[in-house]
């Protein structure tokens, strides 16, 4: 039986024979005459809540690894073993943690608070993924400054600079290491499927992100569709990593 | 030391010490820097030569005693304002410049200061280093001497009351070192002259620049003489050993 139901489902070999019809599937509004838009729906979703959860794992990510590279203080140790581990989180459990904190038996969940978001919206998966992204972007980022030679703080001191502007200095240097911080902490999460499918649940025209969608159309059957929107993601981390890379490039020329 | 008790000194250091992790590196009694002199520390390494400048330049407090600057004291609880420790600015034995153009390193301080049109110093800053031909070349394709140049340009651009140099030339070939030699002498010839305060442990150097030398061993300045005097009849059988080049670093 088992042998019959893998034969059946089996594909070619020959990526011709999947991708073809994969975009055909998608771009055909014939077969499902909403597919369209709420592809459209799903690829934006992705695109807002992972974008918006590096704006803020970004804002709040480089100070902290700024902070951490530069200044000794005690229990520096500590928080530096945590983000360690904090990078490699699985991001299941970080959805299990965020799940038990805002249901309504949790500790927020009970609150009618703004900016507590209630489970099953965009606005936790946002807290979910940028949960997940903040310690990649802190630890590579205080990795990125601590390559900086402490001499260079010194001598920017030396010129004048109060230590905000000293800092921004090491951190300026430091650039192409913060570019790879910020591109490690989107990868993270544009590919996260365990954190944003506990809770956000996966539902239609809600919560449903290419990651959870293609679980959903493998967990059907129709591969076609997995596969073209794993190709859509694909595509999508690939342009912003063009967009980054521009960004280390163009600071190369300064 | 009759200088010493001259009524304006640029720097005082009362009973100055700094202790790292415990150990004591420098102990300095007593010691006046004047405006517009160009003062020599000189001593074998480790006699807290770099320790005291890094003190004037404010970036480290003083573990205990009294540095004044401008009549400011600056101790272990208060800072230097901070437009005061900008009128100070340091070239340092290895320079590290910023990974940008020259031009952009040498604006640096500047900018740091919010003097966004300094267009004209800067490019008389560089002219006086001999680098006014290549502004838009990076940084990081210097060779050593270059660099050091672009370090002392982008100092001598903010146009400091008070400009230390540690060990500048130590790591340069002569050509270099003749070309920052001569800098400095001219900027201590200005209408109002920089001060200066040298760390060399090239007693060579500590003559052919200095009016006045220290001479620190130990983290102590166990003499302070004007030049001719430090190097023709030093006062100190410490000091007319070392520069007998007898005592052994």
């Amino acid at each position: 039986m088992a042998i019959h139901l893998y034969k059946a489902y089996r594909l070619n070999p020959c990526p011709a024979h999947w991708v073809f019809p994969a975009f055909r599937r998608i771009f055909s509004r014939h077969t499902i005459p909403d597919l369209n838009s709420e592809l459209a729906e799903i690829i934006g979703l992705s695109i807002q809540v992972s974008g918006l959860a590096l704006v803020i794992s970004t804002l709040v990510g480089i100070p902290i690894g700024v902070l951490l590279g530069l200044t000794r203080f005690s229990g520096r140790r500590l928080l530096i073993a945590l983000l360690y581990t904090g990078m490699g989180f699985p991001p299941v459990v970080i959805g299990l943690f965020v799940y038990l904190l805002l249901s309504r038996s949790g500790p927020l969940g009970g609150l009618a608070v703004p900016f507590i978001p209630a489970l099953f919206t965009p606005a936790a998966m946002v807290l979910a993924q940028s949960i997940i992204a903040f310690p990649l972007v802190a630890g590579f980022t205080m990795a990125a400054v601590m390559g900086v030679d402490p001499q260079l703080r010194q001598q920017v001191m030396a010129l004048g600079a109060t230590r905000r502007q000293a800092a921004l200095a090491v951190l300026t240097e430091a650039r192409v290491g913060v570019v790879v911080a910020v591109i490690a902490g989107f990868g993270g999460i544009i590919s996260e499927v365990g954190a944003v499918m506990m809770v956000g649940g996966n539902i239609e025209g809600s919560t449903r992100v290419l990651t959870t969608a293609i679980v959903l159309s493998t967990r059907q059957g129709d591969f076609n569709l997995a596969i073209a929107l794993g190709l859509i993601l694909l595509g999508i981390t690939f342009v912003v990593n063009v967009v980054m890379l521009r960004l280390q490039g163009k600071s190369f020329n300064e | 030391m009759s200088s010493d008790l001259n009524p304006t000194p640029v720097y005082t250091l009362e009973q100055v010490t700094k202790v790292y992790n415990g150990r004591k590196v420098l102990e300095v009694e007593r010691l006046a820097v004047q405006p517009g002199e160009i003062l020599a520390l000189v001593g074998p390494s480790g006699a807290g030569k770099s320790t005291l400048l890094r003190l004037l330049n404010f970036l480290e407090p003083p573990t205990a005693g009294c540095l004044t600057f401008h009549d400011r004291p600056f101790t272990a609880e208060t800072e230097m304002p901070l437009a005061l420790r900008r009128r100070v600015t340091m070239v340092f034995q290895r320079p590290l410049l910023l990974n940008r153009s020259i031009e952009a390193n040498v604006r640096f301080g500047l900018q740091l200061r919010g003097e966004h049109d300094g267009d004209e110093r800067v490019r008389t800053a560089l002219a006086a280093v001999g680098l006014e031909h290549l502004p838009h070349q990076k940084a990081s394709t210097l060779s050593g001497g270059e660099a050091q140049r672009v370090a002392l340009a982008r100092a001598i651009v903010l146009q400091p009351d008070v400009l230390l140099l540690d060990e500048p030339t130590a790591n340069l070939d002569p050509y270099n070192v003749g070309l920052i030699e001569e800098i400095v002498l001219q900027l201590n010839r200005q209408p109002s002259p920089t001060t200066l305060v040298l760390v060399t442990h090239n007693i060579f150097q500590a003559k052919r620049l200095a009016q006045r030398v220290a001479f620190m061993l130990d983290g102590s300045v166990v003499d302070v003489a004007d030049a001719e005097t430090f190097f023709t009849r030093p006062n100190d059988p410490r000091t007319a050993a070392f520069v007998r080049g007898e005592m052994v670093y």
